[in-house]
């Protein structure tokens, strides 16, 4: 039976021999992820199924980002308990000063490798989809059985095929096309599929825009976002990953639930306006709108490939008086290269404040949550409301030229008319 | 099995996990601390309303966004008995499932019944009533319906340590 790439890496970690969308089947997990958030409230549950010891430690993965650096008291306890419980299982675990964002930081250290299931306690674990893995977003229950037992009950998704056609223009990301999708199917629309991108828009994509659109592919409601691996993959895990792969594809004649079009040639930067990641306009028709505070980073798009577009456009700029511009590498190797490329240099130059890794204000927990009545524009993953502090804040989603460009103007613009033309 | 309680409404749609619990508080590891704040971003009044037994009675894409299952241990420390909705955010639902508490698809209900109604719900009948009105619930698979009735992931892990089996 002909199947889509989703389903033959749910078959293959199965103990099944086939399996149609619907069904239910436990698939077995390559890797483990939890954080300081998801972690903690796991371990209490494998406690009380039982369990003493994680299924196998290489396969689990602990990483201190969402509170990281502590906040206060009780994110601090929460940070203790991951480090304390990592090592008391023997589990690799990523602590302050040594990793960064969870997704970011199992990406670059080679952890991921296409044709993997990942389980991840992150609704972002998504965002390996870029690798050609299976990474899925699941609640600490599940953490808990996955890290007693190494597999988790599914429900066979059907699969969306997004195929992306033509080439993406200047200032235009991943971002955007990302926010494409969810603007045409809806922040439902991916329920009970997974999104799977092909096409040679999405064959020309870098890696970091892949990143940043698998990331989102649970802001349309899927249960994950895949790119098949192709050599855009293959370069980037040559002297990164160890473990062994396989491209694998969908079968030429698999059904899919169904198939969307996005025409990149006409694909303008694009911006999500509150309190939805599926309200989505051309920057041109949010152009004027008045910004409090921009925020770049997060799993989406904290990568050094936004770092060098926030820095296009603020080179030789500085930052609106009446804005407060926030920027977080990834991750402590994003960092250090944003630092030799002298990218620091110039956010600093040029007024904005730039944190140590963390997940922080994007989810509302600290370092930079919004005041009532204030208006943020960001390249986060979700603009729900309160998500970054108070209930009457409002967040805009766009990639990092669009919100460092705001960042300078006060307002949104066309980043085209701060920086003529990108360089990369 | 079978479930009642009143019905307590949260009409709109795409309510999102952090409206149900803010990302300020998941710093809080425990299900006791964690339910002050549920619906703390959405309308901090309706936790007045979750008295005894309560059916939560929402819109599409319910508990769409974060995998926080602090949403979910805040309403089983709340006594919420099920929630019945139009549709729901894929991990919501799982959370939903693995904590044992029931999640009901059917959205001709969810659009009809009023606050307060007593509602009824039969899963082995496949029905659930309120205010005299039927409704057909949806085939639940068998796997989900073990799994709720047995209270969630942990009991069904444990049993299934002690028979070694899947599903």
């Amino acid at each position: 039976m002909p199947h889509t790439l989703a389903e033959k890496l749910l078959i293959s970690h199965s103990e099944v021999d086939d399996a149609s969308p619907g069904d239910i089947i436990m698939v077995r997990c390559d890797l483990v992820m939890a954080n300081d958030v998801s972690g903690p409230v796991a371990f209490r549950q494998m406690e009380r199924m039982g369990v003493q010891r994680v299924f196998d430690p290489s396969k689990v993965v602990m990483v201190s980002d969402h509170f990281m650096p502590a906040k206060d008291a009780r994110s601090a306890a929460l940070q203790k308990r991951l480090k304390s419980w990592s090592d008391l299982q023997g589990v690799y675990y990523y602590g302050q000063g040594r990793g960064g964002i969870e997704h970011t930081v199992l990406v670059e250290d080679g952890w991921i490798v296409p044709g993997m299931v990942i389980a991840g306690g992150d609704s972002h674990t998504c965002t390996y989809g870029a690798l050609g893995a299976f990474g899925t977003g699941l609640g600490s229950t599940d953490i808990a059985a996955c890290l007693a037992f190494g597999e988790f009950w599914q429900q066979v998704p059907g699969t969306i095929q997004v195929e992306f056609t033509g080439h993406k223009g200047s200032f235009v990301a991943g971002k955007d096309l990302i926010l494409a999708v969810i603007a045409d199917i809806g922040v439902g629309g991916g329920a009970n599929a997974v999104l799977e991108f092909v096409g040679e828009g999405a064959a020309s994509l870098s890696l970091d825009d892949r990143l940043a659109v698998a990331n989102m592919a649970v802001e349309a409601g899927a249960e994950t976002g895949i790119f098949p691996a192709d050599e855009v993959t293959a370069r980037y895990l040559d002297r990164r990953a160890d473990r062994e792969w396989h491209p694998e594809r969908s079968d030429p004649d698999a059904s899919y639930v169904r198939k969307v079009k996005i025409d990149l040639n006409s694909l303008e930067p694009l911006v999500a306006l509150p309190h939805s990641p599926g309200n989505v306009v051309a920057v041109s028709e949010a152009r004027g709108t008045k910004i409090d505070q921009v925020y770049i980073g997060n799993c989406s798009n904290g990568t050094i490939t936004d770092l060098r577009q926030t820095a296009e456009i603020l080179r030789g700029n500085r930052v609106h008086p009446d804005v407060r511009a926030i920027i977080v590498p990834a991750s402590q190797k994003v960092y250090r290269q944003a630092i030799s490329e002298g990218l620091i240099d110039v956010f600093i130059e040029a007024g904005a404040v730039v944190s140590t890794p963390t997940c922080g204000a994007c989810f509302g927990g600290h370092m930079g949550v919004l005041a009532e009545g204030e208006r943020a524009i960001t390249t986060t993953n979700r603009n729900f409301k309160g998500r970054m502090g108070s209930p009457l804040a409002e967040v805009c989603l766009a990639n990092a030229y669009v919100a460092a460009a705001a960042a300078v103007a006060g307002e949104i613009v066309e980043p085209a008319s701060i920086c003529s033309e990108p360089v990369r | 099995m079978i479930i009642e309680g009143r019905a307590v409404l949260v009409q709109q749609d795409n309510v999102d996990t952090d409206m149900l619990y803010p990302g300020a508080y998941l710093n809080i590891d425990d299900p006791e601390g964690m339910k002050p704040y549920l619906f703390e971003g959405l309308d901090p009044g309706l936790r007045e309303e979750l008295d005894g037994d309560v059916i939560l009675v929402v819109g599409e894409n319910f508990g769409a966004g974060s995998s926080r299952e602090h949403v979910v241990q805040a309403m089983k420390a709340w006594n919420i008995r099920c929630v019945l909705g139009k549709s729901f955010a894929r991990i919501f639902y799982r959370n939903c499932i693995n904590l044992g508490l029931l999640a009901i698809v059917q959205p001709q209900a969810a659009e009809e019944i009023k606050a307060n109604d007593i509602v009824r719900i039969d899963t082995k009948a496949g029905e659930l009533s309120a205010a005299g009105r039927r409704y057909s619930i949806p085939q639940i698979p068998d796997f989900v319906l073990d799994m709720v009735s047995s209270g969630g992931l942990v009991s069904w892990a444990s049993r299934r340590m002690e028979e070694n089996t899947g599903p």
